[in-house]
């Protein structure tokens, strides 16, 4: 393991614990409203987006650029009558939803914001808190609010609730294995699990010498670990119930799944949980593979990028961005089939990423040997690799036959087809008129036309 | 190391450990009890699943963050889900039957529970009464994540991959047994579909509604052919053909 080169204003465990209650209070304070601000600001965004992918305006009209077109809809949502169905569960009905908002906003409290700053004199992170098992937090939230949307649909007593809850429990469950072994990687290169110890450990790459230039080389996981970075993508794509794996409200399968029978506040809160999560997961994914708030790299070469509160704005960039990506792929994918789904999560993600996992400890191990060892191991390797998809033997693809020899081989007595050049003949039956016209206005000669 | 070690350093209590386990302690019982007293299934699991979170924060609080969170994600998070996914299957009326097949069985069961409770509870806490705990230190030394894989990966790495290979070995078993085996050529893709579907012989628009008449309305009641036969294929395989009376097969005249 390297050891990390912390530098003054990268926050350590030991920073933790000691805020003033006032400022616990105001940090967690902030993440509230960061999660409220993005759903009003992310609902607001994804219809823009979506609106100019479909070349249309999208929400204009209700404040500047239609800015307050979600404040408009939660209003008029919170005004709506709440509807108890006769044969719901009560109880269980009434907690689903809120089980659900406060998983999603309570994951962002381990997530730093930024690095250590001054607040009226005190120096403190930019993060509620944060404990050596952080990133677990998080999943272990991420794993509880499927409650939410599975007791929500169970509780609605009718079936297309019932089936978008069974349906989300499994898509939930199988996405979480892939989601848990892409950080795994994480886990191993940063040898951590604390948010803000690897967001430190992203801030410092390795220094290559070419040529008599010092270059920093990227530090983000996102790169060093390709392949862990676009598998948890997809899996908190899935995690998060988002298009093309929305499954569970299928609005064109069930209706709208697990919130069928949901109307009013208790509605708003399972849109709200939708928002924060997608939010939550794109702050989580930019802490574990984006660097978190370090500056990407041709801020940088200014030296004070990444101090002060600073960082907060390539931060909230950066999650934005991701937040686009999602929005992105609903504006561009169907939605996946069930079985097309669990077969990708489960015969796709589930070995590539335990492939991945054994290349990337084979690579660590190696970590202590000679440079030439090492580049010879390495390169066998990769050169076996790739002789062996180079010469693997693909099976041999039988020409099919035309459709006019399928259309000849058919038994005899078969359903009638029509004619393959799509000539269809007159019709014996039709009496043929001539019709003789004087031209209008052509100077061309008398014209016949078959009627 | 962190706040969480100081918190159960051998011997004290903290404030705030004291706060949390008085909290929490009533409520990992109540769900307990809750789970054997709920008439209903998923009821009774929602309980548990209040039990196990009560768990996974003790678990934290004696400094074992690491276990704590396991305990959240993989049993209330993966398992207890996959347990809900059964008993919502089973349909949400589903109630426990108050009828003793055992004569006395109830109480029987409730004596037993108490004293073996009382037994367990008294025997820990003559057990532990006084005694000083050691080593929590040294076992957190380098970090607890640490600290639990160098014990996994060393000591106990036979027992940990013997477990493993049990647990790869039932799933395995239950898959052999759940999974419905279907030869490559029995397969049919939407092409070899529908090319069945036009083969001759096989009719390939829908099949004939059942019938619906005056008197009867039935599935069981099969339709009537253009030449006043009655069609099998008009009713589902498994329902057995009503047999109609002289009167419902008649034509229905309209002179009348």
């Amino acid at each position: 393991m390297n050891p990390v080169i912390l530098a003054a204003q990268d926050p350590t465990l030991a920073d933790f614990g000691k805020d003033p209650w006032w400022l616990v209070l105001g940090k967690i304070l902030f993440a509230f409203v960061v999660a409220v601000a993005a759903t009003l600001l992310g609902v607001w965004f994804e219809r823009r987006v979506v609106g100019r992918m479909a070349v249309r305006p999208g929400p204009n009209q209700a404040g500047p650029f239609g800015l307050l077109q979600t404040l408009a809809d939660g209003v008029k949502l919170a005004f709506k009558e709440d509807i108890l169905p006769r044969k719901a569960d009560k109880v269980v009905y009434f907690f689903a939803p809120v089980i659900s908002v406060v998983c999603a906003v309570t994951a962002l409290s381990v997530i730093p914001f930024g690095p250590m700053v001054s607040i009226f004199g005190h120096r403190t992170p930019l993060q509620v808190t944060d404990v050596s098992v952080a990133v677990l937090v998080v999943l272990a939230f991420s794993s509880l609010a499927v409650y939410g949307i599975v007791l929500g649909g169970w509780a609605s007593g009718s079936t297309y609730p019932l089936l978008g809850g069974l349906r989300s429990a499994a898509q939930l469950v199988s996405y979480e294995v892939t989601m848990g072994l892409s950080v795994v990687a994480v886990f191993m290169t940063a040898g951590t699990m604390s948010t803000s110890g690897i967001v430190a450990a992203q801030g410092d790459g390795t220094r290559l010498t070419i040529g008599g230039f010092d270059i920093a080389a990227p530090g983000w996981y996102a790169i060093l670990l390709l392949p862990s970075f676009i598998m948890f993508f997809i899996a908190i794509v899935g995690e998060t119930n988002r298009a093309p794996f929305d499954l569970p409200e299928a609005e064109s399968e069930l209706v709208a799944g697990f919130q069928t029978e949901y109307s009013s506040l208790k509605f708003a809160l399972f849109m709200l949980s939708e928002y924060v999560a997608m939010v939550t997961m794109s702050a989580f994914t930019v802490t574990l593979f984006l660097g978190g708030w370090h500056a990407p790299w041709p801020i940088t070469l200014w030296s004070g990028a990444n101090e002060g509160w600073w960082p907060m704005l390539w931060f909230f960039g950066k999650v934005i961005m991701l937040v686009f990506v999602f929005v992105w792929l609903r504006g561009t994918l169907p939605r996946l089939r069930y079985d097309q789904f669990m077969r990708f999560g489960w015969k796709v993600l589930l070995p590539l990423n335990l492939v991945w996992i054994m290349v990337l400890a084979g690579l660590r191990s190696i970590e202590d040997w000679q440079t030439r060892d090492r580049l010879l191991v390495t390169a066998v390797g990769a050169g076996v690799l790739l002789l062996a998809t180079l010469f693997w033997p693909s099976r041999k693809k039988e020409l099919k036959p035309s459709l006019q020899e399928q259309a000849d081989t058919r038994p005899y007595g078969s359903f009638p087809l029509p004619p393959m050049d799509l000539q269809v003949p007159p019709s014996p039956r039709t009496k043929r008129v001539l019709a003789e016209r004087e031209p209008a206005n052509v100077v061309a000669g008398p014209d016949s036309r078959e009627v | 190391m962190t706040s969480a070690t100081v918190l159960a350093a051998a011997g004290q209590v903290s404030g705030g450990e004291e706060v949390t386990f008085w909290i929490l302690a009533p409520l990992a019982l109540l769900g307990a009890v809750g789970m054997v007293w709920a008439r209903n299934a998923v009821h009774s699991a929602l309980w548990l699943v209040l039990t196990m979170l009560c768990l996974g924060v003790f678990y934290v609080l004696q400094a074992g963050p690491f276990i704590g969170m396991v305990q959240v994600i993989v049993y209330t998070g993966a398992i207890m889900m996959l347990f809900l996914f059964v008993l919502m299957l089973v349909g949400r009326d589903a109630s426990d039957s108050l009828i003793e097949t055992l004569r006395g069985q109830r109480v029987a069961a409730v004596v037993l529970g108490l004293g073996f409770a009382g037994l367990v509870g008294t025997g820990l806490y003559r057990a532990l009464d006084g005694v000083q705990a050691v080593g929590l230190d040294e076992a957190n030394g380098e970090g607890n994540v640490q600290g639990i894989a160098r014990l996994l990966f060393t000591k106990y790495v036979f027992a940990f991959e013997l477990t493993s290979a049990l647990l790869i070995t039932a799933a395995v078993g239950a898959m052999v047994l759940a999974h419905v085996e279907r030869r490559k050529a029995d397969r049919m893709d939407q092409i070899a579909t529908m090319k069945a579907r036009f083969r001759p012989g096989n009719y390939p628009g829908p099949k004939p509604g059942p019938g619906v008449y005056a008197t009867s309305s039935s599935v069981a009641t099969p339709a009537r052919l253009p030449d006043g036969r009655l069609t099998d294929r008009s009713i589902p395989e498994i329902l057995p053909v009503r047999e109609l009376t002289a009167e419902e097969t008649a034509p229905k005249g309209t002179d009348k």
